[in-house]
């Protein structure tokens, strides 16, 4: 019932369009800074231009270059609902890196033991696989909240940082495929994430889109969406009213942990092993992807496609105008300040300040304390 | 020969005027205080009393209007400003630090300094010790003030007054946390303070005690004052007229009950506080259908976690809690929810509503799960809207609609909202925790009629209140909970008396130790066990 | 005592003790030790100006990141425009100390930001935070690939203290941990100390403590809550802004992307662990990250008897792992810490919740 939702589309769009319209600005500064020190060493106010036209051509110039962006942009959109459902919940499910990693690795061990299977079997159990060791990887910071009050911004990263090196050990010490000069597993053979035609696309992406309004029907008109969303929203009212947060919490982290599972497993599965250095940043991507999105499934999946086109631009760019990739993480945080400081961005726009305005909960909220029921 | 000039009064105001968008706070308001005076400001809840002495104190500015200390005209700034100038507020709220000491909340803002960097906290000692002596009580500058209790905090807000050498004392609902006897404390240690040439303004709603506590009565009503009286020219009556412009019932018509069957039964029940002690020590209850019976007590004395435990919201360590026969110890709430259990939270916006969602979700929040809300996990939206919108009209919700969120609703009609979300079900039990707690005259008394209504079609309800006013009024029989046991047990109006009970309140029916400042009520502790308990009939 | 080892899970846990207790005492390791622990006792000291005040900061990696890039750029920039020699006082360069000085700056200017945006504009602070983490990434990412350094202004040097107080039986290894390490390192103590006296016996502890439990009590009693919260957030990049100085001036000559790897955080931890007190907190922080020195030890002097077979057959077989769970032990540790130890360590009152000033009715 489009009623229950009490604001317009166009309110929030605003908000997030303009922050990375101020964002590109300035990084426009940087990319000009850039031109000084780079080999011409001269001020080029027009490269910036250059820059942001070579980042457009790489991801919408050519068919190839769109299936290339969409590509990108998938795992971003799974990473990406895996911080916004939990920002639903109140969470702040930085531990995406670490879910990632935990998913890619399970799908390329599974892979490897389903080699010879039909692809049809192969690639859908390879993706499960994934998912489930993405949702362990996010029920124990869930379970530690729970049960414990340690909050999951801390227990997250520190996770990712273990998961990282103990995965990465793992690789060298005992799933390490002989035969190639760096340490990696072994080839997934018919779990594959092959290309369609000559393009990149691949049936991961179906997966991943249908994981859009999967997440829409979830959070509004489920049962279980709306404790979710009580939960993050008040859970002491939440727990006086008959639920449980604490099931609440450790099931939202659980399934966040599954997104991000599946994105590691998509990206794994496309690659076709294992590397013991999996240096990816779709994890953290997702964080800017959630919040850019104002956690909502739509703004997920635009935030996502916009991230995937800059992603995909980015070789390109760095090769015409001699700027670093790099780049695009700067322009990331700096969107996310303008994001933050939305009232800055309205009064520069003077735009009307909406009431209740922030689709975000707060998460600060629950810093120091211990979760009750 | 000339005629001698009175010296003006010590503080004025004049025409001062606050206006809020949408609403005229203050209204052309004019107030004067005498030295050594006891002027009370009378008038409801939301009648402009709080922002005028906003004003006084510097936390708000008013749109015109001028005030004058000792005849001249001051602009006052900011709360620093106020203070430097003599003004003291002792806010309803307690402005203090649980886990500081009270010497380092007296001196937060008036340090006594060793040196520029350095507090001098033996000096501070000193002087606070003495300033206690002078007015009648020793405290000991130590002690964490979360450890006292609301009586002895509110002496350290006077003090934190009196360190500043305030010379207007501002007293905004000074009885409104303490028991009879508290308050008799208190007023003696105002009349002392007037005595030394103090001013004092005593905010409150409370009829009886501002006639006998005041020099002068000013009542406000809307924003205006509407008269100012001698305690000796009027009386309760004439006050409320004037407070509410209106004849009031002041008591809604309860009259005779009939209860049925025990609908609750507490045994031996014991409850630990989340700091490991026992706050319900031992009670045995029983609430019938068909009658309300009023828990009084002084806030902190286990009546907290009674009703956690009787809800479901924090385990019990020893006894059974029964309800309609069944053995409910251990369940969840949501199956004593089930089972008949109703529940209107004392403070609405932390534990009764989400202020985020709409109306209706709040309206269906403990039910969102069944039948016609929701088919299995999948939510029924259209069934949902018509309950709302079924409800706003029963029970009067001022919104204009049911889709807004429930943030943006008055107190009243939050309350509404939750009230309405519990009393439509049928229900053996209904626990009321402090369910008019800084609401309008017209809100309370729509929900004390929804009580009695209840209670009528046979719920049994268990009522909650800190105003004794409240349970005097609705109770049919009255339990006092003293240090997490229940001292006394009563019928309710008329043979129930106010001064007894308040006695049993404060001191459990043993007489305290004189003055003594860390006597916190509400912390158990090794105290001989003579309290009475009286019977269940 | 030898039969006693021989018991298997008893044992090993009887010879790690003793084996620790040697290793600190005789080892040489307590300036490692202090060195490690330097930048999460430092990055602690801010999360405490910071929360003590009412204000979260998860930025505190961020901060310490971008402070260290700076310092080395700066100091690398001194070095090329201004040579000089090594002073004997911890072998220090005018481009060593501009590098310092740089950082403290750096430090300042982002705790700017974030005071800006928790306390002005109100943003959720642990937003704020990470914002500020991913924008000190990616900023620092691109501006090292962006500026290939070509050289480092080298680092400080550490003291060496006289070798009769070292050999100390007994305690020779705690003036040791204090004495043979380099000038930030050897701050911490003393910084450590000063805003433990201040934050309990100053007015502006105090104060300070007062606005992070109720902010409203202070505004009341006419202090600015405001620039209050501001000037301890300011404060507080001072030490983070110090912590990344250290990693790329002292600890190591260069600067990684990513360096930081997490202090931060960890410096959160010991935050939480030491209930909100510098002192507190630089225990943690010892414990946190001698755990990895205790890993390095192990691995260049590796316990005798069958604790030291065992290990070493560990090494041998699965030598990734074996030194990255060392690696990785500070992170395990600060998990299990966290785990069991919030709710115990309850934070000030008002911390995280933005302050407004009510305009009442």
């Amino acid at each position: 019932m489009r009623r229950l939702r009490p604001k317009s589309y166009v309110g929030w769009l605003v908000v997030p369009a303009l922050s990375i319209l101020l964002a590109l600005l300035v990084a426009s500064i940087l990319i000009i800074a850039s031109g000084l020190v780079g080999p011409e060493k001269k001020v080029n106010l027009l490269l910036p231009l250059v820059a942001y036209r070579s980042l457009l051509v790489g991801s919408f110039g050519s068919f190839k270059g769109i299936a290339n962006m969409i590509v990108a942009a998938t795992p971003l959109m799974l990473t990406g609902l895996a911080v916004g459902v939990g920002l639903k919940a109140g969470l702040f499910n930085i531990g995406a890196t670490g879910q990632v990693l935990m998913g890619g690795f399970t799908a390329a061990l599974i892979g490897v033991s389903v080699a010879d299977a039909p692809p049809m079997v192969a690639i859908p159990v390879a993706l499960l696989g994934g998912m489930l060791a993405g949702a362990v990887a996010g029920f124990i910071p869930g379970f530690l909240k729970a049960f414990t009050g340690a909050h999951e911004v801390v227990t997250t990263i520190m996770l990712n940082a273990f998961i990282q090196l103990m995965v990465s050990g793992l690789v060298n010490d005992v799933f390490r495929a002989p035969g190639f000069s760096f340490a990696r597993t072994a080839p997934v053979g018919n779990a594959i994430l092959a290309g369609a035609g000559n393009t990149t696309l691949h049936i991961g992406v179906i997966f991943a889109i249908l994981c859009i309004p999967l997440t829409y029907w979830l959070l509004w008109r489920t049962t279980v969406g709306f404790e979710i969303r009580a939960v993050g929203a008040n859970p002491t009212a939440a727990l006086y009213a008959g639920m449980k947060p604490r099931r609440m919490i450790i099931l939202t982290m659980s399934l966040c942990g599954a997104f991000a599972g599946l994105a590691g497993a998509i990206e794994i599965l496309r690659l076709g092993y294992y590397p013991a250095v999996f240096g990816t940043s779709i994890g953290f991507d997702g964080i800017t992807v959630a919040l850019l999105g104002q956690a909502n499934p739509i703004g997920i999946m635009l935030s996502a496609l916009l991230l995937g086109a800059m992603r995909a631009g980015a070789p390109l760019m760095q090769i015409q105008a001699r700027v670093p990739v790099e780049i695009i993480d700067v322009i990331q945080g700096v969107i996310l300040i303008f994001l933050a400081a939305e009232i800055v961005v309205r009064r520069i726009f003077r735009l009307r300040t909406a009431r209740g305005a922030g689709e975000l909960q707060t998460i600060t909220r629950t810093y120091g304390e211990k979760v009750v029921g | 020969m000339s005629v001698a000039q009175s010296p003006p009064p010590r503080l004025q105001m004049r025409g001062i005027t606050k206006r809020y968008p949408g609403v005229v706070a203050n209204n052309q308001i004019d107030l004067d205080v005498k030295a050594g005076e006891i002027h009370a400001l009378l008038g409801e809840n939301g009648a402009g009393k709080t922002t005028l002495m906003n004003i006084l104190f510097g936390l708000a500015r008013p749109d015109e209007g001028e005030i004058l200390l000792d005849g001249q005209p001051v602009q006052i700034t900011d709360p620093a400003d106020a203070i430097a100038r003599g003004i003291g507020m002792v806010h309803q709220h307690f402005m203090l630090i649980p886990v500081l000491t009270v010497a380092e909340n007296i001196l937060l803002g008036a340090e006594t300094m060793a040196n520029s960097i350095f507090l001098d906290r033996s000096e501070a000692r000193r002087r606070i010790i003495e300033l206690g002596k002078r007015f009648g009580f020793e405290i000991d500058p130590d002690a964490r003030v979360e450890t006292l209790s609301v009586g002895w905090q509110q002496r350290v807000e006077i003090l934190k007054a009196l360190y500043r050498q305030a010379q207007i004392l501002v007293l905004d609902e000074p009885t409104a946390v303490l028991t009879p006897q508290e308050t008799v404390e208190i007023f003696a240690v105002l009349r002392r303070l007037a005595a030394e040439g103090q001013s004092i303004i005593f905010i409150s709603h409370k009829l009886y005690e501002v006639l006998e506590i005041a020099d002068r009565i000013t009542v406000i009503r809307h924003g205006e004052v509407v008269g100012t009286r001698q305690p000796s020219q009027t009386n309760e009556d004439d006050l409320a007229a004037l407070m509410v412009g209106r004849e009031i019932q002041l008591a809604v018509e309860r009259g005779t009950s009939h209860p049925a069957e025990p609908i609750l039964t507490l045994e031996n029940l014991t409850v630990r506080s989340d700091r490991g002690q026992e706050a319900v020590r031992g009670v045995s209850l029983t609430v019938r259908a068909g009658e309300i019976l009023g828990i009084a007590g002084v806030a902190g004395n286990g009546q907290d976690e009674l009703v956690e435990a009787i809800t479901g919201l924090r385990h019990s360590h020893g006894g059974t809690i029964s309800l309609a026969g069944e053995n409910i110890t251990g369940w969840s709430v949501r199956d004593r929810r089930e089972h008949g259990l109703g529940y209107v939270p004392g403070d609405r916006q932390k534990f009764g509503l989400i202020l985020e969602f709409p109306i209706s979700d709040n309206l269906v929040l403990t039910r969102y799960y069944n039948r016609p809300f929701a088919r299995g996990i999948q939510r029924v939206d259209p069934a949902i809207e018509k309950w709302a919108q079924e409800k706003i009209k029963e029970f009067d919700i001022r919104t204009p609609s049911w889709a807004v969120p429930a943030g943006t609703l008055s107190g009243g009609n939050q309350q509404k909202v939750i009230v309405a979300r519990e009393f439509s079900r049928d229900l053996q039990l209904m626990i009321l925790d402090q369910p008019t707690r800084g609401l309008d005259v017209g809100s309370i008394e729509f929900i004390h009629k929804q009580a009695v209504r209840k209670r009528d079609a046979g719920t049994g309800i268990l009522l909650v209140s800190a105003e004794l006013d409240e349970i005097l009024e609705l109770a049919d029989r009255i339990a006092v909970m003293y240090r997490g046991k229940i001292v006394a047990l009563m019928d309710g109006r008329p043979t129930a008396n106010k001064e007894e009970i308040g006695l049993l309140m404060a001191t459990g029916g043993r007489v305290p130790a004189e003055g003594s400042p860390t006597e916190p009520s509400g912390q158990a502790g090794a105290t001989p066990d003579t309290s009475v308990r009286g019977e269940t009939s | 005592m030898d039969v006693l080892f021989n018991i298997p899970i008893l044992g090993f846990i009887l010879q790690f003790l003793v084996y620790l207790v040697n290793v600190i005492v005789n080892g040489h390791i307590t300036p490692i030790i202090l060195g490690l622990a330097t930048p999460i006792a430092l990055g602690a000291l801010c999360g405490v100006l910071n929360e003590r005040s009412g204000v979260v900061n998860i930025g505190i990696e961020g901060m310490m990141l971008f402070s260290a890039y700076v310092a080395f750029m700066v100091a690398l920039l001194v070095h090329q425009a201004f040579p000089a020699e090594r002073s004997s006082l911890f072998g220090a360069t005018p481009a060593l100390i501009a590098g310092v000085v740089a950082a403290i700056a750096a430090g300042v200017l982002i705790s700017l930001l974030h005071a800006w945006l928790s306390i002005s504009v109100r943003a959720d602070q642990i937003i704020s935070g990470t914002i500020i983490n991913i924008t000190a990434l990616g900023l620092t990412s691109y501006l090292n690939r962006l500026i290939k350094p070509f050289d480092s202004a080298g680092t400080f040097q550490s003291f060496k203290p006289p070798a009769e107080l070292v050999n100390l039986p007994g305690v020779g290894w705690i003036f040791e941990m204090f004495t043979a390490v380099g000038p930030i390192a050897m701050s911490v103590i003393v910084l450590v100390i000063i805003i433990q006296i201040l934050l309990f016996r100053s007015r502006w502890g105090l104060r300070t403590r007062a606005v992070g439990e109720h902010p409203k009590a202070v505004d009341t009693v006419g202090i600015n809550v405001i620039r209050l919260r501001y000037r301890n957030v300011l404060l507080g990049g001072v030490f983070a802004g110090l912590a990344g100085a250290y990693l790329t001036l002292e600890a190591t000559g260069s600067f990684q992307n990513n360096m930081t790897a997490g202090r931060g955080f960890i410096a959160l931890a010991a935050m939480i662990f030491g209930r909100w007190t510098p002192v507190g907190a630089f225990g943690g922080a010892l414990i946190f990250m001698g755990s990895q020195a205790i890993g390095v030890a192990i691995r260049l002097a590796p316990p005798a008897g069958d604790l030291g077979t065992f290990l070493a057959g560990i090494q041998q077989a699965y030598p990734s792992i074996y030194n990255n769970f060392f690696t990785g032990l500070p992170y395990l540790l600060t998990i299990i810490v966290l785990a069991g130890v919030v709710g115990r360590s309850i934070p000030p009152a008002a911390d995280g919740k933005p302050y407004e000033k009510e305009s009442s009715t």
